[in-house]
């Protein structure tokens, strides 16, 4: 090395760098001579990096497709949340020496440490050897450096503080936990009708945490309605219930995207609405043409339907998840005739009837995003209201129907009010 | 004797009455006993003297349409199940 210039046999710190001619007993004679004083930081953060194993990005990639390390993430939650390394873990530094034998048990397992910079790293590094890890290396540069030689980044697979607290309750369940909460979030529903069922079931889907509602209407508020329809309210009467609807939405949960559709479900309408990506749909809808409408259309889409009716003190709700069970059609092939099919307005509904119905369907629609517990394919729930008693009967999957069966008539949209107003003799 | 739950749109053509009572081993002659006993009732639930298509039939929590249909068996005491859709969410 020599070229700090000195002489040999000088004595001190250069003559001893010089006669050596390695950097690290520079160090070395540095580290002697500084901890005469306290060592700082900086002495220490050298030292570290002197001792363990440190890569670039590049090489960091190059060994993650090779080795397939444990990627670990010392960063604080705050600094992850805004970005991490796909595959990665987060273990701050704090907790590495309690959580990193459970987040790595086999410490064979090569683990890629990584902080913003790589100083955090490079001190996790010298820990993970001191527990006997074989091959601990640290990224230099860090993910600062990560991002920008434009490598993969995962974007926030975790809640915000706010989001912890506001779902927690859900974050306690073992089958929802942070993961299933996540997965709400970017979960879409949509839901045909913002009435009577429709308002519960939008109402705790959006307090759920659903990240997408969608909501179909074209009606508007009407006094009428107030008796059960708890997702409007005086204050807006003679609103478009989609855009009243979309307000008490966001008031309860900012977090939601409600996309209002002011418009009723129709073969015209039907596909650009699907075409926006629905994982589940709530029909909630008051007439025949649009539930067989709905069915068709998510048969052809393979869009599972939570299906919930009402009548007085009487309800039904199943769900219609296509070719994995029956669909509309193999329940009721044929509405009943129009002068046999009184509609609510004509039979009344008692207030809260809509309220348990609909909760049961936001039940359904949650444990289909979430893909979670039994729901109810090929069965379907009667619930009487004055007995308080739910029935439960087996519909199967119809080998002849017109839509789902093995050799389908019905391909495309048909005349939905026609083939409703026909009735029997169709 | 065997149960006949009438569902509510139906309701007004037993006067009221949730779950009436109708003789026979087969859902055909629950049926026609149903009928005879409440005359209004045959167009809401019968249709070319097969159970109409729009409206179901259960018994012991099957469609007997995927059992024996009209010829199903029905025990004493067994509860047949009338269901038409309904469409109501209602706005």
């Amino acid at each position: 090395m020599g070229s700090l210039g000195s002489k040999p046999g000088e004595g001190g710190f250069a003559a001893v760098a010089s006669s050596e001619g390695s950097l690290g007993k520079i160090r070395d004679t540095a580290s002697v001579l500084y901890s005469q004083r306290m060592a700082s930081y900086r002495d220490l953060l050298q030292k570290v990096k002197a001792e363990i194993d440190e890569v670039d990005a590049r090489r960091a990639r190059e060994l993650i497709d090779s080795d397939s390390p444990a990627i670990v993430d010392v960063r604080e939650r705050e600094e992850w949340d805004e970005g991490h390394l796909p595959g990665a873990i987060l273990v701050p530094r704090g907790n590495l020496e309690s959580r990193i034998e459970q987040a790595v048990p086999d410490r064979s397992k090569p683990v890629l440490l990584y902080c913003a910079a790589g100083n955090r790293s490079a001190f996790a590094a010298q820990t993970l050897k001191e527990l006997g890890y074989e091959h601990p290396v640290s990224l230099a540069g860090g993910y600062t450096d990560w991002k920008r030689n434009g490598f993969q980044t995962e974007l926030t697979r975790s809640l915000s503080p706010q989001g912890r607290m506001r779902y927690s309750r859900h974050l306690l369940i073992p089958e929802v936990g942070e993961e299933g909460q996540l997965k709400l979030l970017d979960s879409r529903v949509l839901l045909i009708g913002a009435g009577g069922l429709g308002s519960p079931a939008s109402l705790y889907l959006a307090a759920a945490g659903v990240g997408t509602l969608g909501i179909v209407d074209d009606d508007v508020v009407d006094e009428s309605n107030l008796q059960r329809q708890i997702v409007h309210s005086t204050a807006t009467l003679g609103e478009p219930k989609v855009e009243s609807a979309a307000r008490a939405l966001r008031e309860l949960n900012p977090d939601v995207q409600v996309l209002p559709y002011r418009t009723r479900l129709t073969s015209e309408t039907v596909e650009e609405i699907l075409d926006d990506g629905w994982d589940v749909i709530v029909d909630g809808a008051d007439n025949f043409p649009t539930r067989y409408l709905l069915n068709d259309a998510s048969v052809w889409h393979r869009i599972p339907v939570v299906h919930g009716s009402i009548f007085r003190f009487e309800g039904q709700l199943t769900v219609f998840k296509p070719y994995e069970g029956p669909c509309y059609r193999c329940l009721f092939p044929q509405p009943p005739p129009p002068e046999m099919a009184p509609s609510c307005a004509e039979g009344g509904v008692l207030g809260v009837l809509p309220g348990i119905v609909g909760s049961l369907q936001a039940n359904e629609a949650l444990k289909l995003a979430l893909g979670i517990g039994n729901p109810l394919i090929g069965r379907l729930m009667l619930f009487d209201a004055l007995e308080v008693s739910f029935t439960e009967l087996q519909v199967k999957r119809d080998p002849n129907c017109p839509v789902c069966g093995d050799e389908p008539t019905i391909t495309e949209y048909v005349d939905y009010v026609e083939f409703c107003a026909a009735g029997r003799g169709a | 004797m065997a149960s006949v739950r009438i569902p509510p749109p139906l309701r007004t053509e037993t006067g009221g009455e949730p779950v009436v009572a109708a003789e026979g081993g087969t859902v055909r002659d629950v049926l026609v006993d149903l009928v005879s006993r409440f005359p209004s009732l045959r167009a809401r639930v019968l249709e070319d003297g097969e159970v109409a298509r729009f409206v179901n039939v259960y018994v012991g929590g099957e469609d007997v349409r995927t059992r024996e249909g009209l010829d199903t068996p029905v025990a004493e005491g067994e509860t047949v199940i009338l269901l038409p859709a309904v469409a109501g969410g209602l706005h």
